[in-house]
């Protein structure tokens, strides 16, 4: 399956589910798919997007969480993956497409050809860690383990194909912040 | 002037309203953290690595809790992209507690370089800061206060060898 089917899947299904973006591609076919105010647009500070969720989730215990990551921001940052897990938050969702390459730089390879991501998930500690390789498969899973006990991780592996033209986030940084904190306060 | 310990300043934190404090430990801070994890009213999550604490600091802001970060000099390096790229253009303040390691040169050796620029470095990067002692604690903490309610940026506060009892 292509990057942007994997989006296509899933974008429908965050309800209104905050979702913590990791840099790049992920922040940008996300964004060019369908902007909401519960994305959190990470658009620097690559392989912070899993900590960032992890904080979240630990002070908004009664909502569920998403982290929507690559492949390279969870390389950068696998420690991060045991202290999700070491925390265990019930409430943290981790999606990762991974197309085994810096896409949104020019496409220089990431080594998770020969790293099974999900296997490192569940060695780490989490509940449960899916991968799925087939676009049918995105929603079955993904709702399984929305439905599930966190911290669970679900890898999603895709092809590249990310177009250089596709829009960046134009939101400013501030922004960002603000309308995200709106959407986690109580109505 | 009341006396000035781990004890009374978590307290000062906690009448702030700090309930979220990550960190990476420091024997300079040994005494901080080991009182924070014996308190009940508060949170300490350990973090791998001082970067990973910044993001996990911006997302207990982007949930409602003002956090606090615990580390030593050395982590500061890890942590300057994640501070001019994540809390310094989003707003997204933190207070960051900071050991003072190769303080006047005088250190073990991985110590005196980090020691002679961390001050030049959070210069550099823009962030404001305050070398905590018990006379000026109510001062500096007013001034965090104020970048953080008022600027919503980060806040360093740097401790010296010897202003907290170490846990060995």
């Amino acid at each position: 399956m292509k990057g942007i089917e994997a989006f296509q899947q899933l974008v429908p299904l965050f309800g209104d589910v905050p979702v913590v973006h990791a840099n790049g591609y992920i922040c940008r076919e996300s964004f060019s798919l369908k902007d909401r105010e519960a994305n959190f647009y990470m658009i620097g500070s690559m392989g912070l997007a899993s900590s960032i969720g992890l904080g979240v989730a630990l002070c908004k215990p009664d909502h569920k969480v998403i982290v929507l990551d690559g492949d390279g921001n969870v390389l950068m940052s696998m420690g991060t993956l045991a202290m999700i897990a070491a925390e265990a938050p019930k409430n943290l969702v981790h999606v990762v497409i991974d197309n085994e390459v810096y896409e949104s730089t020019g496409k220089q390879r990431s080594i998770s050809n020969a790293v099974a991501l999900e296997q490192v998930a569940k060695s780490a500690g989490y509940r449960q860690a899916i991968r799925v390789d087939k676009k049918e498969e995105i929603k079955p899973a993904f709702e399984k383990l929305m439905n599930s006990e966190g911290p669970v991780f679900l890898l999603i592996k895709v092809e590249p194909c990310f177009d250089p033209k596709t829009g960046r986030v134009t939101h400013t940084p501030e922004e960002i912040t603000q309308r995200f904190m709106k959407s986690l306060r109580p109505a | 002037m009341s006396s000035f310990t781990s004890q009374t300043f978590i307290d000062r934190l906690i009448q702030e309203n700090f309930k979220f404090f990550t960190g990476v430990p420091c024997s300079l801070l040994s005494g901080l953290i080991s009182h924070l994890e014996e308190i009940e009213d508060v949170k300490y999550t350990p973090s791998v690595r001082e970067d990973a604490a910044v993001g996990l600091c911006a997302g207990a802001y982007l949930a409602g809790s003002l956090p606090v970060l615990l580390m030593q000099n050395s982590g500061l390096g890890y942590c300057l992209n994640a501070f001019t790229s994540l809390n310094l253009i989003y707003r997204i303040p933190v207070l960051v507690i900071m050991s003072w390691r190769g303080q006047g040169g005088k250190d073990a050796p991985e110590h005196i370089i980090m020691g002679d620029i961390d001050q030049k470095l959070l210069e550099t990067a823009g962030m404001d800061y305050s070398i905590l002692r018990p006379e000026n604690c109510d001062q500096v903490l007013a001034t965090a206060m104020r970048k953080i309610h008022d600027e919503k940026l980060p806040y360093t506060l740097i401790v010296e060898k010897g202003l907290f009892d170490e846990r060995h």
